[in-house]
Protein backbone atom coordinates (compact mmCIF):
# COMPACT_ATOMS: atom_id res chain seq x y z
CA UNK A 1 0.00 0.00 0.00
CA UNK A 2 0.95 4.00 -0.80
CA UNK A 3 1.76 5.75 2.23
CA UNK A 4 -0.32 8.81 2.96
CA UNK A 5 3.05 11.11 2.20
CA UNK A 6 3.73 9.24 -1.09
CA UNK A 7 -0.15 9.91 -2.30
CA UNK A 8 -0.25 13.65 -1.07
CA UNK A 9 3.42 13.75 -3.24
CA UNK A 10 1.79 11.86 -6.36
CA UNK A 11 -1.49 14.18 -6.58
CA UNK A 12 0.39 17.22 -6.20
CA UNK A 13 2.67 16.58 -9.49
CA UNK A 14 -0.73 15.26 -11.04
CA UNK A 15 -2.87 18.41 -10.05
CA UNK A 16 0.31 20.13 -12.22
CA UNK A 17 -0.83 18.21 -15.81
CA UNK A 18 -3.55 17.82 -17.47
CA UNK A 19 -4.51 14.22 -16.83
CA UNK A 20 -3.18 12.15 -14.04
CA UNK A 21 -1.76 9.32 -16.17
CA UNK A 22 1.26 12.14 -16.77
CA UNK A 23 2.44 11.82 -13.69
CA UNK A 24 2.95 8.73 -13.77
CA UNK A 25 6.66 8.72 -14.00
CA UNK A 26 6.81 11.10 -11.13
CA UNK A 27 4.84 8.88 -9.12
CA UNK A 28 7.74 6.04 -9.91
CA UNK A 29 10.54 8.11 -8.49
CA UNK A 30 8.32 9.40 -5.68
CA UNK A 31 7.90 5.59 -4.03
CA UNK A 32 11.34 4.18 -5.48
CA UNK A 33 12.72 7.41 -3.20
CA UNK A 34 11.25 6.39 -0.32
CA UNK A 35 11.26 2.19 -0.86
CA UNK A 36 14.67 1.90 -2.97
CA UNK A 37 13.03 -0.11 -5.34
CA UNK A 38 9.53 -0.76 -7.51
CA UNK A 39 8.00 -3.95 -6.44
CA UNK A 40 4.92 -5.38 -8.07
CA UNK A 41 2.82 -4.26 -5.44
CA UNK A 42 4.20 -0.78 -5.90
CA UNK A 43 3.14 -0.78 -9.46
CA UNK A 44 -0.63 -1.75 -8.77
CA UNK A 45 -0.70 0.69 -6.08
CA UNK A 46 0.30 3.33 -8.71
CA UNK A 47 -1.73 2.05 -11.59
CA UNK A 48 -4.76 2.33 -9.11
CA UNK A 49 -3.68 5.70 -7.79
CA UNK A 50 -3.33 7.39 -11.18
CA UNK A 51 -6.34 5.04 -12.87
CA UNK A 52 -4.49 3.03 -15.24
CA UNK A 53 -3.21 -0.21 -15.87
CA UNK A 54 -0.22 -1.93 -14.10
CA UNK A 55 0.75 -3.40 -17.20
CA UNK A 56 0.92 0.58 -18.52
CA UNK A 57 2.96 1.60 -15.47
CA UNK A 58 5.03 -1.23 -16.33
CA UNK A 59 5.98 -0.37 -19.41
CA UNK A 60 6.93 3.08 -18.22
CA UNK A 61 8.67 1.73 -14.81
CA UNK A 62 11.22 -0.78 -17.62
CA UNK A 63 11.56 1.50 -20.25
CA UNK A 64 13.51 4.36 -17.84
CA UNK A 65 17.19 2.68 -16.41
CA UNK A 66 17.26 4.73 -12.98
CA UNK A 67 14.01 3.24 -12.20
CA UNK A 68 14.75 0.10 -10.08
CA UNK A 69 12.11 -2.97 -10.79
CA UNK A 70 14.53 -5.09 -9.16
CA UNK A 71 15.93 -4.63 -5.19
CA UNK A 72 19.25 -2.32 -4.90
CA UNK A 73 21.20 -2.63 -2.06
CA UNK A 74 21.66 1.06 0.71
CA UNK A 75 23.73 2.37 -2.25
CA UNK A 76 23.67 2.83 -5.79
CA UNK A 77 27.03 3.16 -7.23
CA UNK A 78 26.46 3.97 -11.08
CA UNK A 79 29.74 3.89 -13.43
CA UNK A 80 30.53 6.00 -16.69
CA UNK A 81 30.87 2.95 -19.83
CA UNK A 82 30.78 5.82 -21.86
CA UNK A 83 33.22 7.11 -24.67
CA UNK A 84 35.46 9.89 -23.12
CA UNK A 85 35.09 7.24 -19.93
CA UNK A 86 36.77 4.29 -22.31
CA UNK A 87 39.49 6.79 -23.16
CA UNK A 88 40.07 7.48 -20.19
CA UNK A 89 40.13 4.11 -18.26
CA UNK A 90 36.76 3.21 -16.76
CA UNK A 91 37.28 -0.57 -17.08
CA UNK A 92 40.21 -0.40 -14.48
CA UNK A 93 37.98 1.46 -12.12
CA UNK A 94 35.40 -1.33 -12.76
CA UNK A 95 38.16 -4.15 -12.20
CA UNK A 96 39.32 -2.41 -9.01
CA UNK A 97 35.56 -2.02 -8.19
CA UNK A 98 34.91 -5.49 -8.95
CA UNK A 99 37.73 -6.49 -6.55
CA UNK A 100 36.59 -4.58 -3.61
CA UNK A 101 33.36 -5.73 -4.08
CA UNK A 102 33.27 -9.09 -5.51
CA UNK A 103 30.49 -8.03 -7.82
CA UNK A 104 29.90 -7.27 -11.22
CA UNK A 105 27.55 -4.82 -12.92
CA UNK A 106 23.86 -5.60 -12.00
CA UNK A 107 24.52 -7.32 -8.41
CA UNK A 108 24.40 -6.18 -5.16
CA UNK A 109 26.88 -6.97 -2.70
CA UNK A 110 25.96 -9.83 0.06
CA UNK A 111 25.77 -7.62 2.98
CA UNK A 112 23.19 -4.85 0.58
CA UNK A 113 25.10 -2.31 1.30
CA UNK A 114 26.55 -1.51 -2.91
CA UNK A 115 24.54 -2.23 -6.41
CA UNK A 116 27.00 -1.74 -9.12
CA UNK A 117 25.46 -0.27 -12.45
CA UNK A 118 26.81 0.97 -15.82
CA UNK A 119 25.18 4.54 -16.85
CA UNK A 120 25.62 6.09 -19.95
CA UNK A 121 28.02 9.58 -20.14
CA UNK A 122 27.34 11.67 -17.12
CA UNK A 123 28.32 15.22 -18.78
CA UNK A 124 31.72 15.47 -17.34
CA UNK A 125 33.52 13.86 -20.31
CA UNK A 126 36.59 16.38 -19.73
CA UNK A 127 36.77 14.95 -15.74
CA UNK A 128 36.62 11.49 -17.03
CA UNK A 129 36.34 8.98 -15.66
CA UNK A 130 33.41 9.91 -13.54
CA UNK A 131 30.79 7.55 -10.98
CA UNK A 132 27.98 8.47 -9.17
CA UNK A 133 26.74 6.98 -6.28
CA UNK A 134 23.45 7.89 -4.42
CA UNK A 135 22.98 11.19 -6.40
CA UNK A 136 26.63 12.44 -5.89
CA UNK A 137 29.03 12.66 -8.66
CA UNK A 138 32.86 11.93 -8.41
CA UNK A 139 35.54 12.81 -11.42
CA UNK A 140 38.84 11.98 -12.14
CA UNK A 141 38.70 8.78 -10.63
CA UNK A 142 41.55 7.11 -9.48
CA UNK A 143 41.49 3.00 -8.35
CA UNK A 144 43.34 4.96 -5.64
CA UNK A 145 41.00 7.16 -4.16
CA UNK A 146 37.99 4.75 -4.38
CA UNK A 147 38.63 3.53 -1.05
CA UNK A 148 38.48 6.88 0.52
CA UNK A 149 34.82 7.60 -1.82
CA UNK A 150 33.38 4.05 -0.61
CA UNK A 151 34.18 4.23 2.94
CA UNK A 152 31.28 7.14 3.20
CA UNK A 153 28.64 4.97 2.24
CA UNK A 154 28.45 2.07 5.21
CA UNK B 1 37.00 38.61 -28.07
CA UNK B 2 33.73 38.16 -26.54
CA UNK B 3 32.19 35.54 -24.48
CA UNK B 4 28.50 36.75 -23.73
CA UNK B 5 27.60 33.72 -22.80
CA UNK B 6 29.99 32.48 -20.02
CA UNK B 7 31.80 36.35 -19.21
CA UNK B 8 30.11 35.93 -16.04
CA UNK B 9 30.83 32.05 -15.21
CA UNK B 10 33.58 31.91 -13.13
CA UNK B 11 35.01 28.16 -12.50
CA UNK B 12 34.36 27.01 -8.89
CA UNK B 13 32.26 29.93 -8.26
CA UNK B 14 28.46 29.56 -6.65
CA UNK B 15 26.11 30.51 -9.44
CA UNK B 16 25.10 33.87 -10.62
CA UNK B 17 22.11 34.89 -7.91
CA UNK B 18 19.05 36.99 -9.32
CA UNK B 19 20.80 40.06 -7.63
CA UNK B 20 24.27 39.39 -9.79
CA UNK B 21 22.99 38.49 -12.88
CA UNK B 22 20.73 41.77 -12.89
CA UNK B 23 23.16 43.61 -11.91
CA UNK B 24 25.35 42.03 -14.94
CA UNK B 25 22.70 43.50 -17.19
CA UNK B 26 19.89 40.48 -16.78
CA UNK B 27 16.33 40.83 -17.51
CA UNK B 28 16.86 44.12 -19.41
CA UNK B 29 16.49 42.70 -22.73
CA UNK B 30 13.12 40.64 -21.22
CA UNK B 31 11.61 44.31 -20.23
CA UNK B 32 12.64 45.91 -23.96
CA UNK B 33 10.73 43.04 -25.46
CA UNK B 34 7.78 43.58 -23.31
CA UNK B 35 7.62 46.85 -23.64
CA UNK B 36 8.49 47.81 -27.36
CA UNK B 37 8.42 44.88 -29.25
CA UNK B 38 5.66 42.12 -31.04
CA UNK B 39 5.94 38.49 -30.32
CA UNK B 40 6.94 38.83 -34.42
CA UNK B 41 9.30 41.64 -33.93
CA UNK B 42 11.10 39.01 -31.72
CA UNK B 43 11.08 35.77 -33.84
CA UNK B 44 12.29 38.44 -37.17
CA UNK B 45 14.95 39.47 -34.70
CA UNK B 46 16.41 36.09 -33.99
CA UNK B 47 15.66 34.76 -37.55
CA UNK B 48 17.90 37.42 -38.76
CA UNK B 49 20.50 36.79 -36.72
CA UNK B 50 20.94 33.45 -37.97
CA UNK B 51 21.39 31.78 -34.53
CA UNK B 52 21.53 28.01 -35.63
CA UNK B 53 20.41 25.36 -32.99
CA UNK B 54 22.95 24.15 -30.34
CA UNK B 55 21.34 20.83 -29.96
CA UNK B 56 22.88 19.16 -33.02
CA UNK B 57 20.78 19.44 -35.70
CA UNK B 58 21.56 22.94 -36.20
CA UNK B 59 18.43 24.31 -37.54
CA UNK B 60 17.63 28.25 -38.04
CA UNK B 61 15.61 29.11 -34.72
CA UNK B 62 13.91 32.13 -35.71
CA UNK B 63 12.75 29.87 -38.64
CA UNK B 64 11.57 26.85 -36.15
CA UNK B 65 9.37 29.70 -34.49
CA UNK B 66 7.54 31.02 -37.21
CA UNK B 67 6.07 27.57 -37.80
CA UNK B 68 3.90 27.91 -34.35
CA UNK B 69 0.28 28.63 -35.26
CA UNK B 70 -0.34 32.54 -33.90
CA UNK B 71 -2.88 35.03 -33.17
CA UNK B 72 -6.50 34.72 -31.56
CA UNK B 73 -7.40 31.48 -33.63
CA UNK B 74 -4.05 29.18 -32.22
CA UNK B 75 -4.43 26.55 -29.99
CA UNK B 76 -3.92 27.12 -26.50
CA UNK B 77 -1.67 26.63 -24.63
CA UNK B 78 1.00 26.54 -26.54
CA UNK B 79 4.58 25.12 -24.78
CA UNK B 80 8.15 26.11 -24.68
CA UNK B 81 10.88 23.68 -23.65
CA UNK B 82 14.39 24.10 -22.83
CA UNK B 83 16.26 20.97 -23.81
CA UNK B 84 18.50 20.08 -20.59
CA UNK B 85 18.78 16.21 -21.28
CA UNK B 86 22.31 16.26 -22.37
CA UNK B 87 23.41 12.26 -23.02
CA UNK B 88 25.05 12.81 -25.59
CA UNK B 89 27.85 10.74 -24.78
CA UNK B 90 31.35 12.88 -24.79
CA UNK B 91 28.86 16.06 -24.45
CA UNK B 92 29.41 18.39 -21.53
CA UNK B 93 28.59 22.19 -22.40
CA UNK B 94 24.85 22.46 -21.21
CA UNK B 95 25.85 21.89 -17.91
CA UNK B 96 28.36 24.46 -17.41
CA UNK B 97 25.10 26.79 -18.75
CA UNK B 98 22.68 25.41 -16.34
CA UNK B 99 25.19 25.57 -13.26
CA UNK B 100 26.73 28.51 -13.65
CA UNK B 101 24.51 31.48 -15.01
CA UNK B 102 20.68 29.59 -14.44
CA UNK B 103 18.69 33.23 -14.85
CA UNK B 104 20.07 33.52 -18.37
CA UNK B 105 18.44 30.20 -19.46
CA UNK B 106 15.27 31.32 -17.49
CA UNK B 107 15.13 35.14 -19.28
CA UNK B 108 16.28 33.38 -22.41
CA UNK B 109 13.09 31.09 -21.99
CA UNK B 110 10.81 33.99 -21.58
CA UNK B 111 11.82 35.61 -24.13
CA UNK B 112 11.54 32.38 -26.65
CA UNK B 113 7.99 31.79 -24.92
CA UNK B 114 6.93 35.29 -25.41
CA UNK B 115 8.20 35.49 -29.72
CA UNK B 116 5.65 32.29 -29.61
CA UNK B 117 3.43 33.43 -27.13
CA UNK B 118 3.71 30.16 -25.00
CA UNK B 119 2.09 29.94 -21.31
CA UNK B 120 3.98 27.19 -20.05
CA UNK B 121 7.10 26.22 -20.43
CA UNK B 122 9.51 23.46 -18.63
CA UNK B 123 12.97 22.65 -17.95
CA UNK B 124 13.47 18.95 -19.51
CA UNK B 125 16.34 18.47 -17.37
CA UNK B 126 18.33 14.52 -17.23
CA UNK B 127 18.58 12.79 -14.01
CA UNK B 128 22.17 12.82 -13.39
CA UNK B 129 22.38 16.75 -13.21
CA UNK B 130 21.50 17.03 -9.22
CA UNK B 131 23.38 20.57 -8.62
CA UNK B 132 21.80 21.84 -12.08
CA UNK B 133 18.28 20.75 -10.17
CA UNK B 134 18.92 22.57 -7.66
CA UNK B 135 19.92 25.38 -8.72
CA UNK B 136 17.41 26.07 -11.03
CA UNK B 137 14.49 25.37 -8.44
CA UNK B 138 16.09 28.29 -6.89
CA UNK B 139 16.22 30.31 -9.57
CA UNK B 140 12.86 29.30 -10.81
CA UNK B 141 11.44 30.98 -7.70
CA UNK B 142 13.79 33.63 -7.77
CA UNK B 143 12.52 34.96 -10.79
CA UNK B 144 8.53 34.13 -9.53
CA UNK B 145 9.21 36.16 -6.67
CA UNK B 146 10.63 39.15 -8.95
CA UNK B 147 7.66 38.82 -10.89
CA UNK B 148 9.82 37.97 -14.33
CA UNK B 149 7.44 34.56 -14.33
CA UNK B 150 3.52 34.25 -13.32
CA UNK B 151 0.39 36.37 -14.30
CA UNK B 152 0.70 39.50 -16.53
CA UNK B 153 4.91 39.89 -16.34
CA UNK B 154 5.71 43.63 -15.75
CA UNK B 155 2.07 44.87 -16.27
CA UNK B 156 2.70 43.47 -19.95
CA UNK B 157 -0.58 41.12 -20.42
CA UNK B 158 1.85 38.72 -20.81
CA UNK B 159 1.46 35.63 -18.40
CA UNK B 160 4.01 32.46 -17.97
CA UNK B 161 4.72 29.69 -15.74
CA UNK B 162 7.70 27.37 -15.85
CA UNK B 163 8.29 23.73 -14.33
CA UNK B 164 11.49 21.93 -13.83
CA UNK B 165 10.79 17.95 -15.05
CA UNK B 166 14.19 15.64 -14.11
CA UNK B 167 14.11 12.34 -16.14
CA UNK B 168 14.99 9.31 -15.03
CA UNK B 169 17.37 8.37 -17.55
CA UNK B 170 17.28 7.73 -20.93
CA UNK B 171 19.35 9.00 -23.85
CA UNK B 172 16.62 8.70 -26.16
CA UNK B 173 14.36 11.39 -24.22
CA UNK B 174 16.35 14.45 -25.73
CA UNK B 175 15.39 13.50 -29.14
CA UNK B 176 12.46 16.27 -29.39
CA UNK B 177 9.49 14.26 -29.69
CA UNK B 178 10.78 11.32 -27.42
CA UNK B 179 11.16 14.24 -24.90
CA UNK B 180 7.39 15.08 -25.30
CA UNK B 181 6.21 11.63 -24.79
CA UNK B 182 8.20 11.30 -21.59
CA UNK B 183 6.89 14.72 -20.46
CA UNK B 184 3.28 13.15 -20.93
CA UNK B 185 4.54 10.41 -18.57
CA UNK B 186 4.56 7.75 -21.60
CA UNK B 187 8.01 5.66 -22.60
CA UNK B 188 10.00 7.83 -24.59
CA UNK B 189 9.79 6.64 -27.89
CA UNK B 190 10.08 9.09 -30.66
CA UNK B 191 6.79 9.89 -32.63
CA UNK B 192 6.24 10.09 -36.42
CA UNK B 193 6.46 13.46 -38.29
CA UNK B 194 4.40 15.44 -39.61
CA UNK B 195 3.02 16.56 -37.49
CA UNK B 196 5.85 18.48 -36.32
CA UNK B 197 5.63 19.81 -32.89
CA UNK B 198 5.30 23.46 -33.89
CA UNK B 199 1.82 22.51 -34.55
CA UNK B 200 1.02 19.42 -32.57
CA UNK B 201 3.31 19.02 -29.81
CA UNK B 202 3.09 18.61 -25.60
CA UNK B 203 -0.07 17.36 -25.10
CA UNK B 204 -1.08 17.80 -29.51
CA UNK B 205 -0.54 21.83 -28.44
CA UNK B 206 1.81 23.75 -30.64
CA UNK B 207 5.38 23.42 -28.90
CA UNK B 208 8.86 24.69 -29.42
CA UNK B 209 11.91 22.16 -28.17
CA UNK B 210 15.12 24.72 -28.22
CA UNK B 211 18.49 23.41 -26.46
CA UNK B 212 20.07 25.16 -23.60
CA UNK B 213 22.91 26.88 -25.49
CA UNK B 214 20.36 28.18 -28.07
CA UNK B 215 18.23 29.52 -25.18
CA UNK B 216 21.07 31.07 -23.93
CA UNK B 217 21.83 33.17 -26.79
CA UNK B 218 18.61 35.12 -27.00
CA UNK B 219 18.78 37.68 -24.37
CA UNK B 220 21.96 38.58 -25.67
CA UNK B 221 20.89 38.89 -29.68
CA UNK B 222 17.63 41.04 -28.30
CA UNK B 223 20.30 43.47 -26.24
CA UNK B 224 22.83 43.96 -29.00
CA UNK B 225 21.02 43.08 -32.30
CA UNK B 226 21.53 40.36 -35.13
CA UNK B 227 24.73 42.02 -36.89
CA UNK B 228 26.37 42.47 -33.36
CA UNK B 229 25.54 38.42 -33.20
CA UNK B 230 26.66 37.32 -36.43
CA UNK B 231 30.01 39.71 -35.79
CA UNK B 232 30.99 37.81 -33.31
CA UNK B 233 31.60 34.20 -35.37
CA UNK B 234 34.80 33.59 -37.61
CA UNK B 235 32.69 32.11 -40.23
CA UNK B 236 29.14 32.57 -41.87
CA UNK B 237 27.27 30.77 -38.64
CA UNK B 238 26.58 33.49 -36.69
CA UNK B 239 27.64 33.89 -32.39
CA UNK B 240 29.72 31.87 -30.32
CA UNK B 241 29.64 28.26 -29.44
CA UNK B 242 30.85 26.28 -26.17
CA UNK B 243 33.43 24.00 -27.17
CA UNK B 244 34.72 20.88 -25.62
CA UNK B 245 37.31 18.38 -25.86
CA UNK B 246 37.71 15.69 -23.96
CA UNK B 247 40.03 12.48 -24.21
CA UNK B 248 44.03 12.43 -23.40
CA UNK B 249 44.93 16.02 -23.65
CA UNK B 250 46.70 18.08 -21.26
CA UNK B 251 43.57 20.34 -20.62
CA UNK B 252 40.79 19.00 -21.26
CA UNK B 253 37.28 21.22 -20.83
CA UNK B 254 35.26 23.39 -22.76
CA UNK B 255 35.25 27.22 -23.80
CA UNK B 256 33.03 29.66 -25.01
CA UNK B 257 34.61 30.58 -28.48
CA UNK B 258 33.77 32.50 -31.90
CA UNK B 259 32.09 30.12 -33.93
CA UNK B 260 34.50 28.73 -36.66
CA UNK B 261 38.07 28.43 -34.31
CA UNK B 262 40.09 25.45 -35.59
CA UNK B 263 39.88 22.08 -34.47
CA UNK B 264 43.49 22.58 -34.16
CA UNK B 265 43.54 25.70 -32.16
CA UNK B 266 40.83 23.74 -29.86
CA UNK B 267 43.06 20.94 -29.82
CA UNK B 268 46.03 22.19 -29.62
CA UNK B 269 45.58 26.16 -27.60
CA UNK B 270 42.56 25.44 -25.51
CA UNK B 271 43.16 21.79 -24.73
CA UNK B 272 46.67 22.13 -24.49
CA UNK B 273 47.72 19.53 -27.11
CA UNK B 274 47.95 15.63 -26.31
CA UNK B 275 49.25 14.12 -23.22
CA UNK B 276 53.26 13.20 -23.45
CA UNK B 277 53.33 9.95 -25.18
CA UNK B 278 50.22 9.98 -27.64
CA UNK B 279 49.39 10.92 -31.07
CA UNK B 280 46.37 11.93 -32.31
CA UNK B 281 44.35 9.11 -34.24
CA UNK B 282 41.24 10.27 -34.64
CA UNK B 283 38.39 12.91 -33.32
CA UNK B 284 34.82 12.74 -33.28
CA UNK B 285 34.32 16.43 -33.64
CA UNK B 286 30.82 16.78 -32.09
CA UNK B 287 29.92 13.88 -29.57
CA UNK B 288 29.16 9.99 -30.42
CA UNK B 289 27.15 10.59 -33.23
CA UNK B 290 29.41 12.07 -35.46
CA UNK B 291 31.84 10.71 -38.06
CA UNK B 292 35.32 10.25 -37.63
CA UNK B 293 37.81 13.43 -38.74
CA UNK B 294 41.60 13.26 -38.91
CA UNK B 295 45.10 14.87 -38.43
CA UNK B 296 44.32 15.80 -42.11
CA UNK B 297 41.34 17.97 -40.95
CA UNK B 298 42.63 19.76 -38.38
CA UNK B 299 42.68 23.01 -39.51
CA UNK B 300 39.05 23.23 -41.11
CA UNK B 301 36.74 25.63 -38.93
CA UNK B 302 34.40 24.02 -36.60
CA UNK B 303 31.32 25.83 -37.79
CA UNK B 304 28.06 23.75 -39.55
CA UNK B 305 28.98 24.01 -42.99
CA UNK B 306 33.14 23.51 -42.86
CA UNK B 307 32.78 20.06 -40.66
CA UNK B 308 29.88 18.58 -42.95
CA UNK B 309 32.06 19.88 -45.55
CA UNK B 310 34.73 17.16 -44.18
CA UNK B 311 32.63 14.94 -43.99
CA UNK B 312 31.35 14.88 -40.28
CA UNK B 313 28.89 17.42 -38.41
CA UNK B 314 29.66 20.20 -35.82
CA UNK B 315 27.11 18.37 -34.00
CA UNK B 316 27.33 19.34 -30.22
CA UNK B 317 30.23 21.32 -30.58
CA UNK B 318 32.06 19.10 -28.14
CA UNK B 319 35.16 16.93 -29.21
CA UNK B 320 36.16 13.33 -28.22
CA UNK B 321 39.71 12.91 -28.77
CA UNK B 322 41.04 9.36 -29.77
CA UNK B 323 44.60 8.74 -29.61
CA UNK B 324 47.26 6.20 -30.54
CA UNK B 325 47.26 4.06 -27.92
CA UNK B 326 43.39 3.75 -27.27
CA UNK B 327 41.81 0.39 -29.91
CA UNK B 328 39.81 1.86 -32.49
CA UNK B 329 37.86 -1.36 -32.90
CA UNK B 330 36.97 -1.08 -28.98
CA UNK B 331 36.54 2.86 -29.36
CA UNK B 332 33.30 2.10 -31.88
CA UNK B 333 32.50 -1.02 -29.78
CA UNK B 334 32.01 0.89 -26.75
CA UNK B 335 29.61 3.65 -29.16
CA UNK B 336 27.56 1.09 -30.68
CA UNK B 337 27.08 -0.64 -27.19
CA UNK B 338 25.69 3.00 -26.21
CA UNK B 339 23.49 3.46 -28.94
CA UNK B 340 22.47 -0.65 -29.28
CA UNK B 341 21.84 0.00 -25.26
CA UNK B 342 19.83 3.08 -25.76
CA UNK B 343 17.32 2.19 -29.14
CA UNK B 344 14.03 2.08 -28.34
CA UNK B 345 12.95 -0.29 -30.00
CA UNK B 346 10.57 1.02 -32.19
CA UNK B 347 11.92 0.59 -35.70
CA UNK B 348 13.37 -2.88 -36.73
CA UNK B 349 16.33 -1.82 -38.24
CA UNK B 350 17.64 -0.18 -34.92
CA UNK B 351 16.34 -2.25 -32.62
CA UNK B 352 17.69 -5.21 -34.80
CA UNK B 353 20.75 -4.18 -36.24
CA UNK B 354 22.54 -1.88 -33.38
CA UNK B 355 22.94 -4.95 -31.39
CA UNK B 356 24.35 -6.90 -34.11
CA UNK B 357 26.51 -4.15 -35.00
CA UNK B 358 27.56 -4.40 -31.43
CA UNK B 359 28.16 -8.55 -31.93
CA UNK B 360 30.49 -7.57 -34.31
CA UNK B 361 32.87 -5.39 -33.71
CA UNK B 362 33.19 -7.10 -30.03
CA UNK B 363 34.15 -10.48 -31.82
CA UNK B 364 36.78 -8.43 -34.20
CA UNK B 365 38.03 -7.27 -31.10
CA UNK B 366 38.61 -10.20 -29.40
CA UNK B 367 39.85 -11.81 -32.24
CA UNK B 368 37.71 -13.73 -34.06
CA UNK B 369 36.57 -11.71 -36.52
CA UNK B 370 36.00 -12.58 -40.36
CA UNK B 371 37.03 -10.63 -43.17
CA UNK B 372 33.07 -10.70 -44.23
CA UNK B 373 32.38 -9.15 -41.14
CA UNK B 374 33.56 -5.66 -42.27
CA UNK B 375 31.26 -6.16 -45.30
CA UNK B 376 28.69 -6.99 -42.96
CA UNK B 377 29.22 -3.57 -40.87
CA UNK B 378 29.32 -1.71 -43.83
CA UNK B 379 25.73 -2.89 -44.92
CA UNK B 380 24.46 -1.71 -42.14
CA UNK B 381 25.92 1.62 -42.31
CA UNK B 382 23.69 1.84 -45.78
CA UNK B 383 20.68 -0.17 -44.12
CA UNK B 384 20.49 1.80 -40.68
CA UNK B 385 21.51 5.14 -42.53
CA UNK B 386 19.12 8.33 -42.71
CA UNK B 387 15.63 7.49 -44.11
CA UNK B 388 15.24 4.00 -42.84
CA UNK B 389 14.10 4.97 -39.47
CA UNK B 390 11.99 7.22 -37.01
CA UNK B 391 14.84 9.13 -35.51
CA UNK B 392 18.29 10.08 -35.75
CA UNK B 393 19.51 7.54 -33.17
CA UNK B 394 20.27 4.76 -35.92
CA UNK B 395 21.39 6.85 -38.67
CA UNK B 396 24.08 8.88 -36.01
CA UNK B 397 25.34 5.81 -34.48
CA UNK B 398 26.25 5.21 -37.94
CA UNK B 399 28.23 7.87 -38.62
CA UNK B 400 31.31 7.00 -36.35
CA UNK B 401 31.00 3.36 -37.70
CA UNK B 402 30.92 3.88 -41.38
CA UNK B 403 34.48 6.50 -40.27
CA UNK B 404 36.15 4.35 -38.78
CA UNK B 405 36.19 1.73 -41.38
CA UNK B 406 37.05 4.04 -44.21
CA UNK B 407 40.01 5.96 -41.69
CA UNK B 408 40.86 3.04 -39.71
CA UNK B 409 40.57 -0.15 -42.41
CA UNK B 410 44.00 -1.20 -41.25
CA UNK B 411 42.90 -1.77 -38.01
CA UNK B 412 40.20 -3.62 -38.38
CA UNK B 413 42.17 -5.82 -40.75
CA UNK B 414 44.51 -6.54 -38.60
CA UNK B 415 42.49 -8.13 -35.81
CA UNK B 416 41.15 -10.33 -38.62
CA UNK B 417 44.22 -11.30 -39.68
CA UNK B 418 46.01 -11.59 -36.43
CA UNK B 419 43.49 -13.08 -34.73
CA UNK B 420 43.82 -10.77 -31.53
CA UNK B 421 43.72 -6.87 -30.59
CA UNK B 422 47.20 -5.66 -31.88
CA UNK B 423 46.35 -2.70 -28.88
C1 LIG C 1 18.68 10.38 -29.98
C2 LIG C 1 18.70 11.86 -29.89
C3 LIG C 1 19.07 12.50 -28.71
C4 LIG C 1 19.08 13.88 -28.60
N1 LIG C 1 19.46 14.44 -27.42
C5 LIG C 1 19.46 15.80 -27.30
C6 LIG C 1 19.82 16.43 -26.06
O1 LIG C 1 20.14 15.76 -25.09
N2 LIG C 1 19.79 17.78 -25.98
C7 LIG C 1 19.41 18.55 -27.06
O2 LIG C 1 19.38 19.78 -26.93
N3 LIG C 1 19.07 18.00 -28.22
C8 LIG C 1 19.08 16.65 -28.38
N4 LIG C 1 18.70 16.08 -29.58
C9 LIG C 1 18.24 16.97 -30.65
C10 LIG C 1 16.77 17.31 -30.44
O3 LIG C 1 15.98 16.34 -31.08
C11 LIG C 1 16.38 18.66 -31.03
O4 LIG C 1 16.83 18.71 -32.34
C12 LIG C 1 16.95 19.84 -30.29
O5 LIG C 1 16.62 19.80 -28.94
C13 LIG C 1 16.40 21.09 -30.89
O6 LIG C 1 16.96 22.23 -30.28
P1 LIG C 1 17.78 23.30 -31.10
O7 LIG C 1 17.01 23.61 -32.35
O8 LIG C 1 17.86 24.45 -30.18
O9 LIG C 1 19.11 22.69 -31.40
C14 LIG C 1 18.71 14.68 -29.71
C15 LIG C 1 18.36 14.05 -30.90
C16 LIG C 1 18.36 12.67 -31.01
C17 LIG C 1 17.99 12.04 -32.31
S1 LIG D 1 15.89 4.86 -34.85
FE1 LIG D 1 16.08 3.58 -33.04
S2 LIG D 1 15.84 4.99 -31.35
FE2 LIG D 1 15.03 6.06 -33.17
S3 LIG D 1 12.84 5.55 -33.21
FE3 LIG D 1 13.85 3.96 -34.39
S4 LIG D 1 14.22 2.31 -32.89
FE4 LIG D 1 13.80 4.16 -31.72
S1 LIG E 1 31.72 9.80 -21.16
FE1 LIG E 1 31.82 9.53 -19.00
S2 LIG E 1 31.10 11.45 -18.33
FE2 LIG E 1 30.89 11.66 -20.49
Amino acid sequence: MLSKEEIQDIDHEAAKLPYKKAAVIEALKIVQQRRGWINDESVDDIARCLEMSAAEVDSVATFYNLIFRRPVGRHVILLCDSISCYVMGYKKIYEALQEKLKIRFGETTADQRFTLLPNACMGCCDRAPALIINGELYTDIETETLDDILLKYT
Amino acid sequence: MERPLTKNIHAGRQPLSLKEYTTTGGYIALQQVLKNNTPQEVQQLVQKSNLKGRGGAGFNTGMKWSFVPMGADAPQPKYLIANADEMEPGTFKDRLLLEGNPHQLIEGMIIAAYAIQANISYVFLRWAYKKAARVLEQSIHEAYEAGWLGQNILGSGFSLNMHLHTGAGRYMCGEETALLNALEGKRATPRAKPPFPQVSGLFGKPTIVNNVETLCCVPHIVNNGAEWFQSLSYSEDSGTKIYGVSGKVNNPGAWELPIGVTMRELIEEHAGGMKKGYRLKGVLPGGASTDFLTEQHLDIKMDFKSVAAAGSRLGTGTMVVMDDATCPVGFVHNLQHFFAQESCGWCTPCREGLPWVEKILLSIEKGEGKQEDIDLLQMHTQLLGPGNTFCALAPGAMEPLQSAIKYFRDDFDRHIREQKCPY
